[in-house]
């Protein structure tokens, strides 16, 4: 499908999927942009502040997103050497 | 044995231990350019992990956090979130490097330049940029040990006799052996710098105050601005916080050494897995945040807060326990500061004083050449670090502001074919210059928000105006001559 006179410029590398950026997004949400919903000391829980809590849960629950997004991606590439073997020899 | 005494021998014997195994692990191999920067490109996920654990928990963690904790309060949160974020974006951007780096041999973070926008201008202009946000970096390290050998010895050892001790070693360190020495030296650190922050962390609340639940009632009855934003600062907001965390995310492996480093993993899957678990290892900074504030009521009025977490150790614990905690945080130091030094030689070496003043020095010349500048960046570290009073996290961030101005360029030189080398050199120039102008004029945080990421978002703008300016005639040819340019390398 590849017109071969496009100059082929090795930024052309896979591009992560839409479900994976997504699911990238969600720790940015719970530690970034969300501050000022859970910056505050009170409920305290576990002896903790609530801010230093939020934080805390939020490094164990990014890398179940970051597993998940992993998944998405390895199901995709196993869906398409196919198609990257034609790319290749478009080349 | 006077307790300095007994402290300082066991800070010296766990960092000659350490070095002893960075020496042995080095002569192991022969060194070559490629396995002296890149370990041969055979790091598989633990020696990968550890590497990357190796210099991403720094004397800024050990001391730095702590130190914020005690001085500033809730703005330090920030680091317990940009560290898990920057890996979530490493999970997105480092494989399609690495695929990049396998495929056209790439070692370092100006390579990586030349070969998308084939300007070996842009390349060295990269590598000074590198090079001169490494040194204030390299600084806070120096610095760190000096603050630990003066308060491990009761003030008996100046800070200056401190850190040119400090150095000396380092220097000799990184000269032998290179990045796989670096690698295996992590592994003590990491078990150690562990040990020492979670046993601290727990004990010295409960030793002063019964735990960590009473701890903070206590700190949070006394002083109920301190533990939220903007604590014991008035201008670190909530803007301040989500700016800064957006910078030291995106810039988490701008750094010329955390990018160089994913070069030596053995797939790309590596470095993906690898992002999956690392933030993780953030929850153990905990520990350290938990000693700064539990400082703050024990210790009170201290005039800089990084001497925080040493001083109440010292007070709480017995000398041989200070060697311990000291020894563990020296290495915190001594790794990353070694992985500094050998990028920031290597980058002057190979992709600024080679490709513009002597093209046709050989690869072992260039590696003599880095040798040397191992010892001349030692050098002008060390002077920065007798002549500043600046905080560990202040200094980190004055790097964070100048390396992230790296990521327009990367990232759309990978997933942007618009993008043209023209736009991103002027984005990079504009960016630098704003971020510089902004902290030098004492103007950082600007508007509430953070100078760096300001400069970061001027330096995207002018990217995107210049890419969509160029002619598509003009972009294509240059995409052309880039090929031709990379491949005859």
């Amino acid at each position: 499908m590849q017109r071969p006179t496009e100059p082929v410029r090795s930024s052309d590398v896979k591009r992560p999927s839409y479900g994976a950026i997504l699911l990238g997004l969600i720790p940015f949400a719970g530690m970034c942009f969300s501050v000022s919903a859970w910056d505050r000391v009170y409920p305290m829980i576990l002896g903790m502040p609530f801010n230093f809590f939020w934080l805390l849960l939020w490094n164990v629950l990014t890398p179940l997103c970051m597993w998940a997004a992993y998944r998405v991606e390895a199901l995709r590439s196993s869906e398409a050497p196919q198609r990257r073997q034609n790319e290749n020899s478009s080349r | 044995m006077s307790p300095s005494a007994i402290a300082l021998t066991v800070i010296f014997s766990i960092v000659f231990l350490g070095s002893a195994i960075g020496f042995y692990a080095g002569t192991r191999h022969k060194m070559s350019l490629e396995q002296w920067t890149v370990g041969g490109r055979g790091f598989g996920p633990a020696l990968l992990w550890l590497l990357m654990a190796g210099e991403t928990y720094t004397t800024f963690s050990f001391l730095g956090a702590s130190g914020w904790a005690y001085s500033r309060g809730g703005p330090a949160l920030y680091i317990l979130a940009y560290l898990t974020l920057a890996y979530v974006v490493s999970f997105f951007i480092l494989p399609p490097i690495w695929d990049l780096g396998r495929e056209h041999g790439l070692q370092t973070q100006s390579d990586f330049f030349q070969r998308q926008y084939g300007s070996k201008y842009l390349a060295a202009f990269v590598s000074v940029v590198g090079v001169a946000f490494i040194i204030p970096y390299l600084q806070l390290q120096l610095t760190g040990l000096g603050i630990i050998l003066e308060i491990t010895s009761f003030d008996g050892i100046g800070r200056t006799p401190a850190m040119a001790i400090a150095v000396t070693l380092l220097a000799g360190f990184v000269f032998v052996s290179g990045v796989r020495a670096v690698a295996w030296v992590s592994v003590l650190k990491d078990i150690l710098m562990v040990l020492a922050s979670v046993s601290i962390g727990i004990a010295v609340p409960h030793i002063f105050f019964g735990g960590i639940g009473p701890m903070f009632a206590t700190l949070a009855r006394v002083k109920p601005t301190h533990l939220v934003m903007p604590g014991a600062t008035n201008n670190l907001g909530h803007s301040w916080y989500i700016s800064t965390v957006l910078l030291t995310s995106l810039g988490g492996y701008m750094w010329p050494h955390s990018f160089g480093a994913s070069f030596t993993a053995k797939s790309g899957d590596t470095l993906r897995r690898n992002a999956i678990v690392m933030p993780l290892y953030t929850i153990s900074l905990a520990f350290i945040f938990f000693t700064g504030f539990a400082a703050l009521l024990v210790v009170p009025g201290l005039s800089n807060g990084d001497l925080s977490l040493l001083t109440i150790v010292r007070k709480t614990f017995p000398a041989w326990m200070l060697g311990v905690i000291g020894g563990a945080g020296a290495l915190t130091a001594m790794v990353p500061a070694a992985i500094l030094l050998l990028t920031a030689s290597t980058l002057f070496a190979k992709n600024l004083y080679r490709p513009i003043f002597a093209p046709a020095m050989t690869d072992d010349q260039v590696a003599k050449l880095a040798r040397t500048m191992v010892v001349v960046l030692s050098l002008i570290s060390l002077y920065f670090a007798i002549h500043s009073s600046a905080t560990l996290v202040s200094l980190l961030l004055l790097g964070y502001a100048g390396v992230t101005q790296f990521f327009p360029g990367v990232v759309l030189g990978l997933y942007w074919r618009r993008v043209t080398m023209a736009g991103v050199f002027g984005g990079m120039i504009v960016g630098v210059g704003c971020a510089t102008f902004l902290i030098l004029s004492k103007r950082d945080p600007f508007g509430g928000l953070n100078a760096g990421f300001i400069a970061l978002c001027v330096n995207f703008a002018i990217v995107f105006l210049v890419s969509m300016l160029a002619p598509v005639q003009a972009r294509e040819i240059a995409e052309v001559f880039s090929e031709s340019v990379s491949d005859t390398r």
